[in-house]
């Protein structure tokens, strides 16, 4: 179990990086960016980090590989296709079960 | 219903006088409570908005062990959803608190860029604690809509535009966090694959209208599936591979900004979609 007075510390250590990041500009700077190359950089950032903590962990976030493709396969299809992404995520969840049982029932 | 900033701002005005005076007249009404009312109004849907994706939060992390009070706390403190799932991922696998903060610091990047281009719209005279309340509220939608008030972003309208925003994403969580309890092993066990998805659910739609997002995402998971395979390399990976997407996120995204250049229309396009 995670708690406050075992990941007291990580958790402050998270709250305070994020609100730094956010303080910072609004309480020091005044100027904008101008190179080009840094704001690039910047904006393509989040679509890098989330690709890198997504593959290739998605295929091992469950009970078994099988379920973990088919998950991974929905989500590609239905994020593809702009769904919701709370839906995405909750067709994913469901088709992991669906295999989850498949797998538990027939090959356990 | 001006309460009395009015006369303390116009004293301060006094020194200078380079501004517009439509200008000076939106900045006086930095405490009213008619815009703050306004700003109340336009976050409702932003507040309703976070409540699924915070209770999926409030799901996963008590499914990963977390308790659910201190997932409502990393909710409250951090607002930034996938900061916040990143973050938890990392506690979860047992990294190091410099592990966490470079990887919070990397994925919250964005925000610095939203609050630098806030700060040019605040009146120059705001004092500073009124500054940090509204750095705390800088996420992708708040910012969207504050984006839309023009030149000037008047401070009551801001608080009112965050404190929805705020309470929605607490709030799912709690219900996120609770509900994780009624529900039965074959789901929970299942749940983890749930944080991905939404990340693919992120990223994907925009990288189908730009190839260069397109080839980020790709370059990047290359670099993270070959620090996790290849031998010797692979160290990065341990310790719930913290430094692996450090690594993977900026080394991909600077081989994107060096080949692939953005135009800044591009660019504004895709801040709405992300």
């Amino acid at each position: 179990m995670i708690t406050f007075s075992n990941a007291g510390f990580m958790i402050l250590v998270m709250a305070l990086t994020t609100y730094l990041i956010r303080v910072l500009p609004i309480a020091i700077f005044n100027k904008k960016l101008k190179n080009r190359w840094i704001q690039d950089f910047l904006y393509y950032i989040p679509f890098c980090v989330l690709a890198a903590m997504t593959f290739p962990d998605i295929l091992f976030s469950t009970n078994s590989l099988a379920s973990g493709i088919v998950a991974t396969i929905v989500a590609l299809l239905l994020s593809w296709k702009e769904k919701d992404l709370v839906v995405v995520a909750l067709s994913a969840v469901f088709a992991a079960i669906c295999t989850e049982y498949i797998v538990m029932t027939f090959f356990a | 219903m001006d309460f009395n900033i009015r006369g303390l701002l116009s004293q301060n005005l006094e020194n200078v006088i380079a501004y517009p005076k439509e200008t000076v007249q939106k900045w006086e009404r930095n405490g009213s409570i008619k815009e703050y009312k306004r700003g109340l109004m336009m976050g409702k849907a932003i507040g309703l908005g976070y409540i699924p994706v915070s209770f999926t939060f409030g799901l996963v992390a008590v499914q990963m062990g977390f308790d659910p009070w201190v997932a409502v706390i990393i909710s409250l403190t951090n607002l930034a959803s996938t900061g916040q799932f990143a973050g938890i991922r990392l506690i979860g696998a047992g990294a190091s608190a410099v592990e966490l903060s470079m990887t919070t610091l990397i994925i919250n990047l964005r925000y610095f860029l939203m609050s630098l281009s806030l700060t040019q719209k605040l009146h120059p005279n705001m004092p500073l604690y009124k500054r940090c309340i509204v750095a705390f509220g800088v996420t992708d939608e708040i910012f969207a809509l504050s984006a839309m008030e023009g030149e000037d972003v008047i401070f009551s309208f801001y608080t009112g535009l965050m404190t929805l925003p705020i309470i929605g994403w607490t709030l799912g969580t709690v219900l996120g966090a609770f509900a994780s309890y009624l529900l039965p092993t074959i789901v929970q066990v299942s749940m983890g694959v749930a944080l991905y998805c939404m990340f693919i659910a992120i990223i994907l739609p925009p990288a189908k209208h730009s190839h260069k997002v397109f080839y980020a995402i790709l370059i990047a998971s290359s670099i993270s599936i070959a620090l996790k395979y290849i031998p010797y390399l692979n160290i990065v990976s341990q310790n719930g591979g913290g430094w692996s997407i450090i690594i993977s996120a900026i080394l991909g995204a600077a081989i994107c900004a060096t080949f692939f250049k953005i135009s800044r229309h591009e660019e504004k396009e895709q801040e709405e979609a992300v």
